[in-house]
């Protein structure tokens, strides 16, 4: 099955993005595909490669990037949401794109389920 | 195919795929930012040919309420942004009926057309759905 991904929250402050994580990566272990995962709202921070976590705490924005590579994902950032808290490409990590959020309504199209993390 | 898109063909607007999707709209206009960022989702969806339907319940009901003036908070006023919705072929609006009585509201309140369904009927119609995005 193909899952398409959205998340909603900002690092750190809120555990959606880490459940997004832990849902994409489980579905790949179990044989399906997560072709996108597209950050919005307060999303697009997990998108800066400015994140400096302490050493001992999981590193959100590495994580997807190492993810993304090794099973080729499409990670997108809105646009407008991304320009609004200040993040444009110079400060956004590699393995990320930013777009509009027609790639947000393309992936719920092609994808068999659209998965939403976030309040 | 492509490594870039992860996968999928993103050049295919002409495939004739179209899926309910549904925007599920749950919070005040004001206060948090979802109502103002879902309402963008809901008009770049209607560039794609898609059935859409939008739901208001909870305290999204606020969302389309007449005379909101939003000037002393010093925020955009934007719900006259959901009257246009209608030249968008954005016509499927249902609000919850529970929804609305808890906080004292009727359709007259409400500054578009609506359908109003009770919770067993919103279910049924979240259940018809493709896609179901809640902000």
């Amino acid at each position: 099955m193909k899952f398409g991904i959205l998340v909603n929250e900002g690092l750190y402050q809120h555990q959606a993005s880490d459940t997004a994580y832990q849902f994409a990566k489980a579905a790949i272990e179990k044989g399906h595909e997560v072709p996108r995962v597209f950050f919005y709202h307060d999303g697009v921070y997990n998108s800066s490669r400015l994140t400096e976590p302490p050493q001992d705490d999981r590193h959100i924005v590495n994580r997807w990037q190492k993810l993304a590579k090794e099973h080729n994902i499409d990670l997108v950032v809105c646009v407008a949401a991304a320009l609004r808290r200040g993040i444009k490409d110079e400060n956004l990590a590699e393995g990320f794109r930013i777009s509009g959020l027609g790639q947000l309504v393309e992936v719920g199209i092609q994808a068999d389920r659209l998965v939403v993390f976030g309040d | 195919m492509t490594e870039a898109t992860g996968g999928i063909d993103f050049e295919d607007e002409g495939s004739g795929i179209v899926k309910k999707f549904m925007f599920v709209n749950r919070k005040a206009p004001y206060g948090t930012i979802y109502a103002l960022e879902g309402l963008e989702v809901v008009l770049i969806s209607a560039a794609f040919d898609q059935d859409v339907s939008l739901v208001f319940l909870d305290d999204g009901v606020y969302q389309i309420v007449k005379g909101q003036h939003t000037k002393a908070i010093d925020v955009k006023n934007f719900s006259p942004t959901y009257r246009a919705l209608e030249g968008y072929d954005i016509e499927k609006l249902y609000v919850l009926k529970e929804s609305l009585e808890e906080r004292g509201l009727t359709v007259d309140d409400l500054l578009v057309d609506v359908q109003v369904l009770d919770a067993a009927g919103m279910a049924k119609l979240m259940a018809e759905q493709d896609v179901v995005l809640s902000f």
